[in-house]
């Protein structure tokens, strides 16, 4: 267990001093959602809908556009040169290869909501000087069982013919439902009510986490064996 | 005994019939339906529709999981007819939905006064048909046939856990779709006459299903040996 874990951090360890080095798709990731959220401001009347009535819903959208947009890159990189081959050799259980680009994945999803979180609230105003604890607590919770999905599905999807188009038609479905309670939560804590009566949504976010954490682990090498 | 492209034909034949059976018993669920059954008071004619559509949404689920047990099984034995099993299932589920997501409004413009509402029964199901277009997109995208089985496994079985939750997370929006009435604690609120009409729905619908499924499954097979004889003549 002890191993696997080790293996895990090396793997998570390669992968970000690889995007360090390069910082091609953390970067456009970041754009990107600072982009939604310009985006987001333009398609509203702005005579008509109040910015803080839209916040929960434009910060939601754009960490699940941009984190699908993050994720793509974590199979994609291992394309090339065949590199996935190689990881595939070392003696590595599939288990412990999973969670290394799982959290690599998370770091990067982790980075691109940090640039966009400060940006949200300075582009709708939003004030989250009582609510900061308890969004942070949503954003972390949601993202942790999504990127868990999209780990495996980015996986699979570099094998196919169109990876960047494929893989939001398959995490869509499994994004929204804690996107659901995230966004309840959320709107929320902004609208200042406490933490202590989030407690159902953010159940329901630890319970994913644990099971499409857990799930993968045990099904990895089907993504990866051939 | 490895099967050959004759034991495929029989079973596409064996489909065919049952589902040509099916289809009749469709037809003849609905003149039972509009002609033999009491309107509904409240509902009117608009209630006959409920013959077809809850048959279509239970039969749909049972698929779902069908196809997300059979994959999970397919991983752990390796046998080729497991994931021609779960694809075919999968298929038949999403055309199953794609009934209930056409029906159900058909019948809530009437009756609710709207065509769509986000109701937990409705999102669900909404959810389940984008999972299954997904499932069949992703298969269709990949060209090595081992890629096709066991990504669609792995995907049959992250769907089927991924249920559950999406009936937790709608559970709590407001909605206005009808509480079952057959399959609920204590006795059925269902007239007889009425129980009777659903209950051959509920067969006529299986009939349909078992015999797309074998359709289905019968071309997958005659796929999968002609991808195999052309591996072995490359």
């Amino acid at each position: 267990m002890r191993e696997a874990l080790r293996l895990a951090w090396v793997i998570m360890v390669k992968d970000v001093r690889l995007e360090l080095r390069t910082r091609t798709s953390l970067l456009s990731a970041a754009v990107f959602a600072a982009l939604v959220l310009i985006v987001f401001n333009f398609a509203r009347d702005p005579t008509a809908v109040a910015t803080i009535d839209l916040a929960p819903s434009v910060l939601w959208i754009t960490i699940a556009f941009a984190s699908v947009v993050a994720m793509n890159r974590a199979f994609t990189v291992e394309r090339e040169n065949a590199a996935l081959d190689g990881l595939l050799l070392a003696p590595v259980p599939r288990g412990a290869l999973y969670l290394g680009k799982y959290l690599a994945n998370l770091v990067f999803v982790f980075v691109v909501e940090a640039v966009a979180l400060p940006l949200f609230v300075l582009f709708f105003n939003v004030d989250l000087s009582r609510a900061l604890g308890g969004v942070l607590l949503t954003v972390v919770l949601a993202t942790a069982g999504f990127v868990a999905v999209g780990t495996v599905f980015s996986a699979m999807v570099v094998r196919t013919r169109f990876a960047e188009l494929m893989l939001p038609v398959l995490l869509l479905p499994f994004l929204v439902p804690p996107l659901i309670r995230a966004a309840e939560a959320t709107s929320r804590l902004l609208a200042g009510r406490p933490l202590s009566e989030q407690a159902d949504a953010l159940t329901f976010l630890a319970l994913y986490d644990v099971v499409f954490v857990t799930l993968p682990m045990l099904i990895f090498s089907a993504v990866v064996d051939e | 005994m490895t099967p050959d492209l004759s034991q495929a034909r029989a079973i596409i034949r064996r489909g065919r019939a049952l589902t040509a059976l099916g289809l009749a018993g469709v037809a003849g669920l609905m003149a039972l339906a509009v002609a033999f059954t009491p309107v509904e008071v409240r509902q009117g004619a608009a209630q006959k529709i409920f013959y077809v559509h809850v048959p279509s949404a239970v039969w749909a689920e049972i698929a779902v999981i069908l196809t997300g047990l059979t994959s999970a099984l397919y991983l752990w034995l390796g046998d080729r007819r497991l994931d021609r099993f779960a694809l075919a299932s999968a298929e038949v589920a999403a055309v199953l939905c794609a009934v209930v997501l056409a029906t159900g409004p058909i019948w809530g413009k009437p009756i609710w006064g709207t065509w769509w509402t986000w109701d937990g029964r409705l999102t669900l199901t909404l959810f389940l048909f984008f999972l299954l277009l997904g499932y069949h997109s992703l298969r269709a995208a990949l060209r090595e046939p081992a890629d096709r089985a066991r990504f669609g496994a792995v995907l049959g079985i992250m769907a089927m856990v991924l249920v559950p939750f999406i009936h937790l997370s709608v559970i709590l929006w407001p909605g206005l779709h009808p509480e079952p009435m057959v399959l609920k604690p204590g006795a059925p609120s269902l007239p007889w006459v009425m129980l009777r009409t659903l209950l051959v729905g509920f067969g006529v619908v299986g009939v349909l299903y078992v015999g797309l499924v074998s359709l289905r499954y019968g071309i997958e097979l005659a796929r999968d040996l002609r991808e195999d004889a052309d591996a072995a003549h490359a």
